[in-house]
């Protein structure tokens, strides 16, 4: 009888408990699992993934291992994407050469955002001065062209660096991703500062929660979802900048294999072996156009609200659809 | 209206000092000098050189000696270029990186603009799914290896199209191109999602009520509506394509302000450095002033005080 009482108060109990089990980002995951580009992009990038940590074990000669005698032959059963002027094996250059595009990619980001998040939950702690003096500081970065930052910053220290590969890649990581926080910082505090509107804020900033317990506790982790697409986004970014760099001659130096440098060395054969620089340039777009629909399909995720303003009735009445067929 | 434009105005001052000084210290930390060569000059020479353009005086001295130098309109000299003036080398390199980013920027809007009107007309069929695919495609291409596809299909191997060099119209095909591809598909997803915010509003629904013809409601109320704020972003992308093609100046070998930078960067030419960044921290601080007014003019609820 209790049991049947408590069923009339909650009349759709089972609606009741699976609300309930579904959080906010196992309901996130769901939706994306469902979006079959997304789900491509994901593939492809644990593919590069697993490419990058096996590559050891799975490239067939020393990425470095010059043969004079076999140099710039084409694609065979011992040489499965043919040889660069050098007699390297192209395919073991470009499995070794992922590392370099997803560490530079993922590590940048990891950058930005740590550092986009540190100045944007505090510009949104509510202190003005602070706020107004970082924003202003954000907004001198912003000014600066990317590109043209990169190119200065990495200029400077990989000469301090002197030739180590390793540490070339730490000025990367640090160069690309100064220049990348600003959006992360500017799109950090613009949270925050609409969520300080919200009741639950209202409710811990009225019980005695300290600013700083209010912007980690309840603020920042309302963030994350933003932040994530926006990183993800900004890894395709930095792909192109490293790569970008290595063309230009500002990359890591020889004979470490990346992808930008295979770019940079197969592009002075384009005319007479195209086969050279046209693998890395498909293996670049592909691994960057799988992080866009990675990002596509998780800001469509996280934010079922953007999704929903896509009208859902017919973009046109029929009649007019009828009309525009025929007038095509 | 005016308080805020003369406030922004002046902001820029601060902005550009900063962007200054921080270029001028990393750019004196690089090791080396404008005047390294293959076979080093005697050391007596490059005394001499350093007195004659006061790179022997400490960093702060020359830093304000600069900026004093700034004042009266003055960007110093190219180290590399045998003393040409740094405004001279910058408004030779920007006339051609602006035609090159206009002329990207045309093709993008041409092209970028139209995809996106007709994918949200014909939403959620073939033409609108192909739209999407070719923005994906065109954002996640990098610019430079577009050109290299480019170049292995119209240059190597049916031998249309020169890969180097700036002048002809033959010579502009390739870069144009690959420069405008990111732009294309960025126009192409913004015309799309506004187009589609546009056909849900109600004085949409009164001109077909009307019994207006397709072209008159598409043209007339839909795409008219559609492209504000699309306008109101052209001008960062504008920035954004001449302030952008260092890579593609540099693999087509076109005589710009990009190539003007990284040859700089390579030759450590000071003055050439910080013309070029000042510059061009100019245009993006300029285009971002110019969106946020854009959007005030565009849209009556945005008031700036």
């Amino acid at each position: 009888m209790r049991e049947l009482d408590s069923a009339r108060v909650t009349p759709f109990p089972a609606v009741a408990t699976e609300a309930r089990s579904r959080g906010l980002w196992r309901d996130a995951l769901r939706r994306l699992a469902g979006n079959r580009l997304a789900m491509a992009g994901a593939a492809f990038v644990l593919l590069a993934a697993a490419v990058a940590a096996f590559a050891p074990l799975i490239d067939r000669y020393p990425p470095n291992r010059q043969d004079a005698s076999a140099s710039f032959e084409g694609p065979s059963g011992r040489h499965w994407l043919g040889t660069d002027q050098l007699g390297r094996d192209q395919y073991s250059r470009l499995v070794n050469g992922a590392r370099v595009s997803l560490s530079v990619g993922i590590l940048t980001q990891i950058v930005a955002v740590s550092f986009g998040l540190v100045v944007g939950v505090a510009a949104g702690l509510g202190f003005r001065t602070l706020d107004n003096l970082l924003m202003r500081f954000t907004d001198a970065v912003y000014a600066f062209p990317d590109l043209l930052f990169v190119i200065l910053l990495v200029s400077v220290f990989r000469e301090a660096v002197a030739g180590s590969a390793t540490r070339t890649l730490v000025v990367m990581f640090v160069a690309i991703g100064l220049v990348s926080w600003p959006n992360i910082a500017r799109l950090v505090r613009g949270q925050i500062l609409s969520l300080r509107q919200q009741e639950f804020v209202r409710a811990a900033e009225t019980l005695g929660a300290s600013r700083l317990r209010v912007a980690l506790v309840h603020l920042l982790p309302n963030t994350l979802g933003p932040v994530i697409v926006t990183a993800t986004f900004g890894i395709p970014a930095a792909i192109f900048a490293e790569a970008g760099l290595a063309f230009i001659g500002l990359g890591l130096p020889p004979p470490t294999p990346s992808w930008g440098r295979l770019v940079a060395d197969g592009y002075d054969a384009i005319t007479s072996h195209s086969n050279l620089v046209l693998a890395p340039a498909l293996a670049i777009a592909t691994l960057m156009m799988a992080f866009t629909f990675l990002g596509d399909g998780l800001r469509d995720a996280l934010d079922p609200r953007l999704a929903a303003r896509e009208p859902r009735v017919r973009a046109l009445p029929v009649r007019a659809q009828h009309r525009l067929r025929k007038a095509a | 209206m005016t308080s805020y434009l003369i406030r922004r105005l002046l902001w820029l001052v601060p902005v550009l000092l900063f962007v200054a000084a921080i270029t001028f210290v990393l750019m004196h930390s690089v090791p080396g000098g404008p005047w390294d060569r293959d076979k080093p000059l005697p050391p007596a020479a490059v005394e001499q050189l350093n007195r004659k353009y006061g790179l022997d005086q400490p960093l702060w001295e020359q830093f304000g000696r600069y900026l004093l130098g700034l004042l009266q309109g003055d960007l110093g000299v190219s180290y590399r270029q045998s003393d040409r003036p740094v405004a001279e080398v910058i408004s030779g390199g920007i006339k051609v990186s602006a035609t090159l980013g206009g002329l990207a920027m045309l093709v993008s809007a041409a092209v970028g603009v139209p995809l996106g009107v007709v994918a949200a007309l014909r939403r959620n069929r073939a033409l609108d799914y192909l739209s999407v695919s070719l923005a994906t495609l065109g954002a996640s291409t990098p610019n430079f290896i577009l050109g290299i596809v480019l170049i292995v299909i119209f240059a190597s191997t049916f031998h249309l199209l020169p890969t180097i060099g700036w002048g002809s119209w033959k010579q502009a095909i390739m870069p144009v191109l690959a420069l405008s591809a990111l732009p294309t598909a960025f126009l192409a997803r913004i015309t799309r999602a506004s187009t589609l915010e546009v056909l849900q509003q109600d004085y949409v629904r009164t001109a077909w009520a009307k019994g207006l013809s397709v072209r008159a409601v598409v043209l007339r109320h839909v795409a008219r509506n559609a492209l504000i704020p699309v306008l109101t972003l052209a001008g960062p992308l504008a920035a954004a394509l001449v302030t952008g093609s260092f890579i593609i100046e540099s693999q087509f070998a076109i005589p710009g302000v990009g190539r003007a930078f990284v040859t700089a960067i390579f030759g450590r030419d000071y003055g050439v450095i910080m013309g070029v960044t000042l510059f061009y921290g100019l245009v993006v601080a300029t285009a971002n002033l110019a969106v946020d007014l854009a959007y005030a003019a565009a849209d009556p609820r945005i008031r700036y005080r």
